[in-house]
């Protein structure tokens, strides 16, 4: 994974509650393995009726083309726990959230692909989207993790809490499988206890079949 | 002090807590779908990783298959690409899978449960936000995407950080024609699609110990609507009974081990939880959603909200989403003319689901215009839905008969209503365009879709069947 320590870019604003990831990916929009995921982001709200772009839709304005940050209401990515709404970010140069707060899975997705989650408090969220909004993409905003700061026109910095641990994963993009890993001989040690003590536990099987019956 | 139902599981499957301060849990059972296992499984390979534990891994084509009798791989030509790459995956593998001609495919959180693969007090991972559906037998189902997948295939354990705990304890009787379904959406409600963020949910009281196996699941299902990754219910005799036999659960002396232990699964009367709530449920009528989330759900005797009388925070969302489904503040919902009626999804698509649904349809007709539809949740639904003739009482009516899958649910598999229809449904997610484009969607339970379909609009389903369940 990429290691993530700051963003510095555009901030786009989005201020709207409970965007589910129908809307951040609509797969149905484009059914096959590898879809363009850059293409797919937000699809449907981006285009009008006729196919053509939605020219009021914020990710389409001009001075968004290239966003880095995307600044959100409550709730963000709510819904289906497809990653593709996590791709699509990363494939358009997006690498920070800022949102009220964040459904659990898509936070989870995100720390896994290093899209940093920021979650600010209501009162600083309010301060920071008028700001953004204010700036309107004529000048970026930084993102700093290792201080824990945003800093960008129209106020002072703001600080931001993210989870020590969660923080370091970013930090250093550490790989999530490798560091589980570590414990493989516990993981082999705890499937060898419940084998002795709860042996259907470990063993998966249609007993029709052992049994010699026809299912 | 003493513990949660939720902690007991999660205790005895923590295997070890990581550098960064995560648990390890072990996930005793892992059921894949076509949507997301072909990439963890390129990933995977990439890596250069094995599958730790095919035995205890299942592959289940649902989300692309088509629903037409007699389908093939490429009846929904965009799912064929899936289900080839899914096949492949699981044979190399070594993964039993369900494919698309198993005698017993289905909806993975259907089929499951129903073969007795997932048990009490089992941890269950899905790579599907409704994994939380095995709740009601007791597990505890953790949806996630398509990393989580992998690595749980490289490791079978999830790394997860330790939930609140939330108890739900729904009291009272449920009136005739009210369902898990209406309990579950008048919990949505009341706790909004965020309600349940950070927590696992414990459902409990008197609603729950009489809900049968099939409600259970479904008020489970229904937990990630709120935000909450997962949600349970203390198994008990009724779970046993229900689980006793199935092909895949435990048999003979080890069944008499397994419910020595199962008995032991539920929450100390001393147990704290972060948060307690209590809902009565005695005067909950049919429930049908007006919005385009969840939580937007009105008794059937109500009128649409008035986003000018709504919390500010709430009223640009309520404003969009009346605009979204066509609807003026005040209106009854009853009286609403319909356009589609799907009986379907990993919500409410169990046999007991079809029986109620049949029951309101049994000797009248799909309303003239209407298009309905059922689809059941397996083909073991299927086939004990047809052994009872209840494919023929809706044939009979006018409805379509599928294949088993997610079908109108996911609008992965070419199933999906015309622009502008509006369409009432027993699916989880009434979210804008998920049902087709511009398709505005009324989630409610079964037996209210069946009265809408052969109303051809809304309508109380206890004027129909005289409140009797």
């Amino acid at each position: 994974m990429q290691p993530f320590t700051s963003v510095t870019g555009i901030a786009v604003p989005l201020i709207q509650d409970d965007i589910n990831t129908d809307q951040i990916a609509p797969v149905q929009m484009a059914r096959a393995l590898k879809p363009d995921y850059a293409d797919l982001l937000f699809k449907r709200t981006r285009t009008r009726p006729d196919g053509s772009p939605d020219p009021d839709f914020p990710l389409n304005k001009p001075q968004f083309r290239n966003p880095a940050i995307l600044v959100t209401g409550r709730n963000f990515g709510c819904g289906s726990s497809r990653e593709a709404a996590v791709w699509g970010m990363l494939a358009v140069g997006i690498r920070a959230i800022v949102a009220r707060s964040f459904a659990d899975i898509y936070r989870e997705n995100c720390l896994q692909n290093g899209l940093l989650p920021v979650e600010l408090a209501p009162e600083v969220a309010a301060d920071f989207e008028r700001r953004v909004i204010a700036a309107d993409g004529s000048a970026p905003f930084t993102i700093d993790l290792l201080e824990q700061r945003i800093r960008g026109p129209g106020g002072p910095d703001i600080a931001f809490r993210i989870g020590e641990a969660d923080r370091m994963r970013l930090l250093e993009g550490l790989d999530d499988i490798g560091l589980t890993l570590k414990h493989a001989d516990e993981i082999a040690a705890w499937e060898q206890r419940v084998a002795r003590e709860a042996p259907w536990m470990q063993t998966a099987r249609d007993r029709r079949r052992a049994s010699g019956e026809t299912a | 002090m003493g513990r949660t139902l939720f902690d007991k599981i999660w205790d005895a499957h923590r295997v070890a807590t990581r550098a960064d301060g995560r648990d390890l849990i072990y996930m005793d059972r892992h059921v894949l779908h076509e949507l997301h296992a072909p990439h963890a499984f390129e990933c995977l390979e990439r890596a250069g990783r094995p599958v730790r534990r095919p035995d205890l891994t299942f592959s289940v084509q649902d989300h692309t298959v088509a629903t037409r009798p007699g389908r093939t791989d490429t009846t929904n030509p965009d799912g064929s690409e899936f289900l080839r790459a899914m096949r492949e995956g699981s044979r190399r593998h070594g993964i039993r899978l369900f494919d698309i001609d198993d005698p017993e495919q289905g909806i993975c959180h259907v089929v499951a449960p129903e073969l007795g693969m997932v048990l009490p007090g089992a941890t269950h991972a899905v790579p599907d936000s409704h994994a939380c559906s095995v709740g009601g037998l007791g597990a505890l189902g953790y949806g996630c995407g398509t990393s989580e997948l992998e690595h749980v295939l490289a490791t079978q354990v999830m790394a997860l950080k330790r939930p609140k705990r939330m108890r739900i304890r729904l009291e009272g009787r449920l009136a005739p024609q009210v369902t898990a379904k209406d309990v579950a959406l008048r919990i949505i409600a009341e706790l909004g699609v965020a309600g349940g963020r950070g927590f696992a949910v414990e459902y409990a009281g008197a609603v729950v110990r009489n809900m049968p196996i099939e409600g259970r699941l479904t008020l489970c299902n229904l937990t990630i609507e709120m935000g909450a990754r997962t949600g349970l219910v203390a198994p008990d005799e009724t779970t046993f009974e229900w689980l006793a036999g199935r092909p895949w659960a435990p048999q003979g002396a080890e069944w008499d081990a397994a419910l020595a232990r199962w008995r032991t699964l539920n929450s100390d009367d001393d147990a704290q939880f972060d948060t307690d709530l209590e809902i009565d449920c005695a005067s909950l009528e049919p429930q049908v959603t007006w919005g385009t989330d969840p939580s937007q759900v009105i008794g059937i005797s109500g009128r649409v909200p008035d986003p000018g009388r709504a919390d500010a925070s709430r009223r640009a969302g309520m404003e969009r989403a009346l605009a979204y489904m066509g609807l003026e503040p005040g209106v009854p919902l009853a009286g609403l003319p319909i356009d589609r009626a799907f009986i379907g999804s990993c919500t409410n698509n169990r046999l007991s689901d079809l029986e109620a649904a049949a029951a309101v349809v049994r000797g009248r007709r799909v309303a003239p215009g209407v298009k309905a539809m059922v689809i059941p949740g397996s083909q073991t639904v299927k086939r004990q839905a047809e052994a009872r003739g209840l494919h023929q009482v809706f044939q009979a009516a006018g409805f379509f008969w599928g294949e088993p899958g997610c079908s109108m649910c996911a609008g992965s598999n070419g199933d999906r209503g015309e622009p502008g229809e509006r369409c009432i449904s027993t699916t989880n997610r009434n979210f804008e365009h998920r049902q087709g484009t511009r398709v505005r969607t009324h989630l409610a339970s079964p037996a209210t879709v069946a009265a809408a379909a052969v109303a051809g609009r809304i309508v109380d389903v206890r004027q129909l069947v005289g409140g009797t369940a």
